[in-house]
């Protein structure tokens, strides 16, 4: 009766579905151990979502403890190439062998094993085994491919619309004006209306990706794209990237010799430029990360508040504050690739920019 | 050691807050001064709040 | 810190550098590009048009101001013309009035000066009448007076007293 309930719960909110399958998986290995509370189960929960893993998994049927998903491919380098299901792992529990090697998954990251697979943690409880390049694809990596195609599919069929008329049809109703604010409000006034177009196929992708990866982030897939620190760090640095080898003469002249103040002041001035070229990025990176971090696990906890407060009360309330805050989290999906657009369009603005005028 | 972290993050988001509420309520008035420049405020508004919210997070992740 | 650095994974960060630079490509070739292209020819294009009928509204402005232009100037002719006809009609009314002044002056004139040159005749004619008839009259009473020679005589020397004096 527990369980059905709980599976009520579940079909009622049907997109938190992938997270609360996999915690009562969790529990189930857990079970025989001690009885953890349901807290302590949520907020494993919590983590095992914000953590990437080797398999899709979408959820778990508790009744039998069949887990519902498929298996993804296992690429590792460690002096030569092994390729293998994650199938292989059994959800984390099996060691498996390939060449002669032998890994172990834990907490989604592959470690190297004996046969038997032992891990040695170190005080952070952080395993000290070595660790293979993992290149695997990932369920990150593979809803990153599958958004991207679907992102293509949108964008080229968009584009395909035009060739008959100019007049927008279809996606392109909706797609073009996202395209003209991008270009007009965000591109435009930043960069400048001479050098904006070399970026604008840069701004216009990652506006896009951010967002819509930022869209799937709050759908019942429990895919999370954005807040995987690797991800924002690879957007982040292609922005840097970009910015330092766009930037003209003036760009370092006022990072390293500002003009129009006093020597001294240069002096002082060029180091904390400096630092605030690599500052700027990593904000960006930082900022996405948290923003959908902290969503997902703010998100997360209340709809957890409905198991942990069993009572009438509890669970209508957890229900409208997730409601309300998903609606924002709408917002904050479409905020946050604006505000990366926004300063990535800045930082290549202050990298192109020519300063005729004094300061 | 885990008390000190706490106080530190609840200070930085204090301090956090209180910057982008003030960015927030200044942008208002200047709306409210201006409504026909709204776009450009609010388009400072966001820049100067993504940018304290930046300094915010590092500090956080640094706590 | 150490948990972002912990949470790091290599792979992922590999992945998503490739394909997001693969997607920037792709997209630039088979969207951005045609998209915008055809967002900027549209914009081109409708800005043309407006430019068009601008110059189009100013084209007919200018046609109305002439045509205005046109009217004013055939209006002012047709005034000009007017009052030169009237300006003829008057100086060759007043001229014919002069000659017929003149005409009618000489003819006065002319009749003036016939009735003075038969004026003139008539007295002359008179003169010869009243000459002839006195002469005839004097005939008469010369001859009536004359009859005697004494009474010639008588004459001669008054006639020659007179002359002495």
């Amino acid at each position: 009766m527990q369980f059905k309930t709980s599976k009520l719960f579940l079909f009622l909110f049907v997109f938190v579905a992938p997270f609360f399958a996999s915690a009562q998986h969790d529990a189930d290995t857990a079970h025989a151990e001690a009885e953890p509370s349901i807290k302590e189960k949520i907020k494993k929960d919590i983590e095992h979502h914000l953590q990437d893993s080797h398999d899709f998994h979408l959820f778990t049927d508790n009744a039998t403890g069949t887990h519902y998903g498929f298996p993804l491919p296992v690429i590792l380098w460690d002096d030569g190439l092994h390729v293998f299901m994650s199938s292989k792992f059994h959800h984390g529990e099996d060691v498996v062998e390939s060449k002669g090697n032998y890994y172990k998954v834990y907490h989604s990251k592959v470690y190297k094993t004996d046969e038997s697979g032992v891990l040695t943690f170190d005080e952070h409880h952080h395993p000290t085994n070595a660790m293979p390049l993992d290149f695997s694809i990932t369920k990150n990596v593979f809803s990153i491919m599958a958004i991207m195609l679907i992102i293509i599919l949108i964008f080229s069929r968009t584009a395909k619309s035009y060739k008959t008329s100019l007049v927008p049809s279809g996606m392109a109703k909706f797609v073009e004006p996202i395209i003209v604010f991008v270009r007009d409000e965000i591109a435009i006034p930043n960069i400048g209306e001479k050098d904006y177009k070399r970026f604008m196929s840069f701004l216009l992708t990652i506006f896009f990706f951010i967002w819509i990866v930022n869209l799937f982030g709050l759908t019942p897939l429990g895919i999370n794209v954005t807040n995987s620190i690797s991800v924002t760090f690879a957007l982040a640095l292609i922005t840097f990237l970009i910015t330092q080898f766009t930037a003209r003469k003036d760009y370092w002249k006022h990072i390293f010799w500002m003009p129009g103040v006093p020597v001294f002041m240069k002096i002082v001035l060029a180091p904390i430029e400096l630092l605030g070229v690599f500052i700027k990025p990593f904000a960006l990176l930082i900022r996405l990360y948290a923003n959908i971090t902290a969503g997902h696990v703010v998100l997360m906890s209340i709809i957890g508040m409905m198991f942990v407060f069993k009572s009438w009360i509890g669970s209508p309330l957890s229900f409208g504050l997730a409601f309300g805050l998903s609606l924002l989290e709408l917002l904050v999906a479409a905020l946050q690739a604006y505000i990366f657009t926004m300063l990535s369009a800045l930082y290549f603005g202050s990298a192109v920019a020519e300063h005729h005028d004094e300061h | 050691m885990e008390i000190p972290t706490i106080v530190g993050a609840g200070l930085i988001v204090i301090g956090a807050g209180l910057g982008i509420g003030k960015i927030g309520s200044s942008a208002m008035d200047a709306i409210a001064r201006q409504p026909e420049a709204t776009n450009k405020i609010q388009t400072a508004m966001l820049i100067a709040a993504a940018l304290i919210e930046g300094i915010g997070f590092a500090a956080l992740f640094a706590a | 810190m150490e948990k972002l650095i912990y949470d790091f994974s290599f792979g992922l960060f590999f992945w998503q550098l490739l394909l997001f630079v693969a997607l920037v490509f792709l997209l630039k070739k088979f969207a951005w590009k045609p998209i915008l292209n055809a967002v900027d020819e549209r914009e081109s294009s409708i800005k043309e048009s407006l430019k068009a009928a601008e110059r189009a509204r100013k084209e007919l402005k200018e046609l109305q101001s002439d045509n205005q232009k046109i009217l004013n100037e055939a209006r002012a002719e047709r005034e000009r013309i007017v009052k030169e006809a009237n300006d003829m009609k008057n100086k060759i009314v007043g001229d014919a009035n002069e000659a017929a002044k003149a005409e009618s002056a000489k003819h006065i004139e002319n009749a003036r000066l016939q009735i003075e040159s038969e004026k003139q005749n008539a007295i002359a004619q008179i003169k010869t009448q009243v000459a002839e008839l006195s002469v005839e009259i004097a005939e008469k009473l010369l001859r009536k007076e004359l009859e005697s020679q004494n009474k010639q005589q008588e004459l001669i020397d008054d006639l020659l007293k007179e002359a002495k004096l």
